[in-house]
């Protein structure tokens, strides 16, 4: 039973810097960017031809992110520079990253047997979970830290005002294009790092691993608001966490699901009514309330 | 000084919607100089000020601030120089980030925002005596959202950012259309005294007469365009309200 947690706290972790990725987008700058599902495989296929030509772990980590960070600069590109909603963009370099990925990756599927990972590098404890388990947590801790530290810089908050208030950051001497694509670039790095976590946690990368990874992020994203809200939080390190702890609490509700014997094709549904319950849920019970909310952005 | 050489904004041009918003305008602006715009709507007030901000590009003409050629140069790299304070008093600050983020910012105005943090003791005790200085008891809420404060505090507020940074010119747009008696008294009597103590070159666009008669040294309505008036200190200083009402008959 044991071992179901620990499955579940690893695949969060793993997902953690997409979910920060998504909260950069969605929450800092208010940009609906799905280029996710394809910069993740990205992350991935890239993890899996570079590690298969025998390069070591963590020369591949910056490789990956440098990918992930190009998917972000194209959507960022098209949405500032072509002005097409940053929506479409996302769909539209997603949809060309799934030929990108399967040129790279050359097939559909590369497993990772024998192959030396970043899980392995360390081996402190005797059980390969807790080994695993102990690298995924210095990343992400160092990674909280980084993206904390990012956010209370002057840099940082030129980003908060940017998705705030773009009508005032211009007359401040910011530029929100540039600001906008280096965010979405950032996003994209985390969203890749994710695709080289998972790739070697799981053993193999398949072309298909990033559909409707998305909706993931988004989930733990949309926990972490809720959480923000209902514990009257501003602090922005207490909100990186709450959206870690979103992608854990996902992560168990799926583990949950598949321990209770449903089958797996229902788990992209059950994920999507999830979803579904963590946005309706506070306006339901707004509604009831008496006070009907205005309809509002994810 | 900002120096406008015969700036024209039209828009839709050769559309039947064609509008002339800006009729070979040429307007100097001098050092220190409080110039007041009035002028009934749809007169180009606004566009004239977004064509100085850099928010909207001219049609044909040419605009230098300090001798320097701007007419090309986008509103970002134009704050520099120049401040603006909107109608809107929700447009000129971020309400989700703290007081103290937006006043962070707006001292870096004309600066790189660096990869460092720049929010310490020094810079709160900064902010804290600026804000005191405006008597509305706001010093000891720097780490409140500025969405939770209300219009006429953030415009006061969104003032006083102004000039947190070096600025040369201060573009205020209808600052108190959309505040009480009161705050409005405070934003204009702000503007006033950073325009005698500091020399800020301030322009103010305003429908309230009795504010066009008592601030500014220069008073200028604009009509279809084009400017109709210029008075300089000692016209406007003999100028009654009953003569202003008279303008927009």
């Amino acid at each position: 039973m044991s071992q179901f947690y620990l499955t579940a706290l690893q695949l969060s972790i793993c997902l953690g810097p997409m979910a920060m990725g998504i909260f950069i987008t969605m929450k800092v700058f208010n940009i609906p960017d799905i280029t996710t599902d394809g910069s993740y495989t990205l992350g991935a296929v890239v993890t899996a031809v570079l590690l298969s030509s025998h390069w070591n772990a963590l020369a591949v980590l910056p490789v990956c992110m440098l990918a992930g960070a190009v998917a972000g600069t194209c959507t960022g590109l098209i949405h500032t520079k072509l002005r097409i909603d940053a929506l479409l963009a996302g769909i539209l370099v997603m949809t060309g990253l799934y030929s990108v990925n399967l040129i790279i990756l050359g097939r559909s599927n590369v497993p990772l047997i024998n192959i030396h990972t970043v899980f392995n590098t360390l081996s402190l404890f005797s059980t390969d979970l807790y080994n695993q388990l102990f690298v995924a947590l210095v990343m992400i801790i160092l990674l909280v830290f980084l993206l904390r530290y990012l956010l209370l810089t002057d840099f940082g908050i030129a980003m908060r005002a940017t998705g705030n208030n773009p009508v005032m950051t211009q007359s401040m001497g910011i530029n929100n294009d540039i600001i906008k694509i280096i965010g979405l670039a950032m996003a994209n790095a985390l969203t890749a790092l994710s695709g080289f976590l998972v790739a070697q946690y799981q053993n193999f990368t398949d072309i298909n691993m990033g559909i409707g990874i998305v909706i993931t992020g988004l989930g733990s994203v949309l926990i972490a608001d809720a959480l923000r809200i209902w514990l009257n939080v501003t602090h922005i390190g207490l909100q990186i966490l709450f959206v870690l702890a979103g992608s854990l609490l996902f992560q168990l509700v799926l583990a949950f699901t598949l321990a209770m014997g449903i089958d797996p094709n229902f788990l992209k549904l059950v994920t999507a009514v999830f979803v579904l319950l963590i946005v309706a849920l506070p306006r339901v019970s707004r509604q009831l309330q008496g006070s009907l909310p205005n309809q509002s952005k994810i | 000084m900002i120096s406008l050489q015969k700036i024209s904004k039209i828009f839709n041009k050769g559309k039947v919607t064609e509008v002339i918003a800006l009729n070979e305008i040429s307007l100097q602006i001098h050092q220190g100089e409080f110039l007041v715009i009035v002028g009934a709507n749809g007169s180009g007030k606004t566009t004239l000020l977004n064509v100085m901000e850099g928010s909207q590009m001219p049609t044909t003409g040419r605009i230098e601030i300090n001798g320097q050629d701007v007419t090309l140069l986008p509103e970002y790299k134009r704050s520099r120089w120049v401040a603006r304070v909107f109608q809107n008093p929700h447009n000129g600050t971020a309400p989700d980030l703290t007081i103290l983020d937006n006043f962070r910012l707006a001292a870096l105005r004309t600066q790189r925002k660096n990869l460092t943090i720049g929010i310490n003791e020094a810079f709160k005790k900064k902010v804290r005596e600026k804000i005191a200085g405006l008597g509305m008891g706001l010093e000891n809420k720097i780490s409140q959202p500025m969405g939770s404060l209300s219009g006429g505090q953030r415009q006061a507020l969104t003032l006083l950012m102004c000039v947190m940074d070096d600025t040369e010119i201060l573009l205020l747009d209808e600052p108190t259309a959309a505040l009480d008696p009161r705050s409005a008294l405070v934003v204009m009597n702000l503007a006033d005294k950073l325009n005698k103590d500091l020399g800020i070159t301030t322009v103010l666009i305003t429908h309230n007469l009795k504010d066009a008669l008592v601030y500014g040294n220069r008073l200028i309505q604009m009509q279809e365009g084009k400017i109709a008036q210029d008075l300089n200190t000692a016209e406007k200083a003999g100028l009654l309200l009953q003569d202003l009402y008279t303008w927009f008959e």
